[in-house]
């Protein structure tokens, strides 16, 4: 290093003394990056949320509604004889994500979902009956093509994982309460 | 500092100048002859992409002064930093101007920036002794290519939300922690008010970084000197000119070119390179069709073709996970390719083979371009003024032939071959014209 003395009495000491002064320092600015980094996080006042109550009453049998909390978009959809049986049908074909439909809802007769795909996000069309609904009679995603089927599981396009189930619980036959467990 | 002595006679420059060598620093770079005296026109975007990062920031400031980024509504549902674009647009004396330059002027730059890297992938400007001029122009593509995505979200309009939210979506395909990494990003879980904040300060504080990389840029090239079209180096004085007033006034005369087509655009089709449904305040809602501003449409193409997932010996790469990282891949390699070509001979012009394939390069970025604009599943085509070139029909049981997803995969497969297997193998086996032994050789010949 240009301008250190090379005749000092007692090298080692002054090493010493250089070394912990720049740890210590290393520290400092670390732990003030750390800080810096923490109020990037969730305040209070975001975090949480996306709670809703959704009425099942007069939701038609193959049809659903797409429910908003915060900004956050559920799907509740009330599915056919026909699509729980292919969904359970689903069960033994060999999936990407592998959950069986058993797994996945509460009730056959109900499919509860976040309508966001998982590969960036978009929320996939289905939900109503006469969306687009992809070649497993499902959820389409028109961004980049996703398609899922009739338990919202992943079976063809760039989606990693199948749509996520969020926590709901059915506080009576007709409401259920999507975004918190009972 | 160049020259030892002050060149200045006036004594108020040259007792300053003596004190703080800065004015004959430039002086010395302005005066000295160190440049080729053959450098055509491709080597006036450098210092056009310089003139369109100060209108940016200039212009920037001054939209600043009026912006607000927040996401408060109001009675009509119009949130406030929408509002606030719009408020510039209608109310501020000049603002429309002035946000048209901006948006305008943020393709131009690119513009710019990208004619400036294909002169410098054709005349080999990468090549040693320049290979950290090099990186640092990558570095500042892709600190623009940041800042561009930042401020478009500011104007948090339908296509702004899209792209927050696809974007930052993209953070997710790390393993592990990438689900906190887009929280930490978002300032919560959806993109909202939090996001829209650090976007804003972001926005206004890395074109100052940029600056800074622009400077050591040009402190490179003035110490490993410019390229030229030959790709020869300077053998002695008869080769050069200084930059003044050569390369000044043919950098006005071009600049002047360029901004008359900047300012046209500006002035008569300022939303013909724009989403004309960003001109609608967001309502959160996704639209069907998300594409980005056409200079990230290629890369944008690379992370969206890899929809299928790779299992090596059972560990499973999933396509949102390839496509990130192609997408990052596609930036990353630029960052190399100083040292993949192996070809010692710096200039297309005497290499008659990689010339085909660097043409090539060049249709593969024009072709990823449309694949990014382009709906993945449907039958790719060019358009053209005259109406479609079909290059994908819809076979009889529904499957696309030549789909835009196929195309895409197709071209990112060139782009990485170009800098895996081209250039690398080329200087190995083309067999590179004569070069002449000087720059004035051939011209005084």
């Amino acid at each position: 290093m240009a301008g250190t003395p090379t005749d000092v009495a007692n090298p080692d000491r002054r090493n010493f003394i250089v070394l912990s002064t720049m740890a210590i320092a290393g520290i400092g600015v670390a732990s003030g990056g750390v800080a810096l980094v923490r109020t990037m996080t969730p305040t209070r006042d975001v975090a949480g949320g996306g709670v809703i109550e959704v009425s099942l009453e007069g939701i038609a049998e193959g049809s659903g509604i797409v429910a908003t909390a915060g900004r956050k978009k559920y799907s509740v959809r009330r599915r056919t004889a026909a699509e729980i049986e292919a969904a359970v049908a689903g069960d033994s074909e060999k999936l990407r994500h592998q959950e069986t439909d058993a797994e996945r809802v509460q009730r056959p007769e109900w499919l509860v979902l976040r309508l966001q795909c998982p590969h960036l996000g978009c929320p996939p069309q289905g939900t109503a009956a006469g969306e687009k609904r992809g070649e497993f009679g499902g959820f389409f995603c028109p961004c980049h093509n996703s398609q899922f089927d009739t338990s919202g599981r992943i079976r063809k396009g760039p989606s990693p994982a199948n749509l996520p189930v969020p926590k709901y619980f059915f506080a009576s036959d007709e409401m259920i309460v999507i975004g918190k467990e009972a | 500092m160049a020259g030892s002595r002050s060149p200045f006679k006036n004594p108020l420059l040259k007792g300053f100048d003596e004190r703080l060598p800065i004015l004959r620093a430039v002086h010395h770079s302005m005066t000295a002859h160190a440049y080729p005296k053959n450098l055509n026109y491709w080597w006036n975007f450098g210092s056009i992409a310089g003139i369109m990062l100060v209108v940016m920031i200039v212009t920037g400031l001054f939209l600043a002064m009026h912006y607000k980024p927040s996401v408060q509504e109001d009675q009509y549902g119009i949130n406030q930093a929408f509002r606030s674009v719009e408020h510039i647009m209608r109310d501020v004396k000049g603002g429309m101007f002035l946000r048209y330059m901006h948006a305008v002027g943020a393709s131009f730059f690119f513009i710019a920036v990208i004619f400036h890297m294909f002169r410098g992938l054709y005349y080999g400007s990468y090549k040693a002794p320049r290979e950290v001029l090099w990186i640092l122009g990558c570095v500042i593509l892709i600190l623009m290519m940041g800042i561009a995505f930042l401020g478009y979200s500011l104007v948090w309009g339908v296509m702004s939300f899209a792209a927050a939210e696809v974007i930052t979506q993209v953070f997710t395909a790390i393993p592990i922690l990438g689900d906190d990494i887009l929280i930490l990003l978002r300032g919560g879980e959806d993109v909202d008010d939090a996001l829209l904040n650090r976007f804003f300060a972001l926005h206004f504080l890395l074109p100052f970084v940029l600056a800074g990389v622009v400077i050591l840029h040009i402190l490179t090239l003035q110490t490993v000197g410019s390229n030229n079209p030959l790709g020869i180096d300077l053998k002695s004085k008869k080769d050069t000119v200084s930059f003044h007033p050569y390369y000044t006034f043919k950098d006005i005369f071009g600049l002047s070119v360029f901004f008359t087509l900047y300012l046209a655009v500006v002035a008569w089709a300022p939303e013909r390179l724009a989403e004309a449904i960003n001109n609608q305040p967001t309502d959160y809602n996704l639209p069907s069709h998300i594409v980005p501003e056409w200079y990230l449409l290629p890369f944008y193409a690379i992370l969206k073709v890899f929809t299928w997932d790779l299992n090596i010996f059972g560990l499973v790469i999933t396509g949102k996970q390839l496509g990130a990282l192609a997408m990052a891949g596609s930036l990353g390699i630029l960052f190399l390719l100083p040292w993949l070509d192996t070809s010692p001979v710096r200039s297309g012009r005497f290499r008659p083979v990689f010339k085909f394939f660097f043409w090539g390069f060049v249709v593969c970025c024009l072709i990823l371009a449309l694949v990014g604009a382009q709906t993945s599943g449907e039958a790719f085509f060019i358009p053209t003024p005259l109406g479609r070139i079909p290059l994908g029909f819809e076979g009889a049981n529904g499957f696309v032939w030549g789909s835009t997803q196929q195309w895409g995969v197709l071209f990112t497969g060139y782009y990485f071959a170009y800098f895996l297997v081209l250039l690398p193998v080329l200087g190995l086996f083309e067999k590179p014209k004569q070069l002449p032994a000087s720059i004035s050789e051939p011209v005084l010949a």
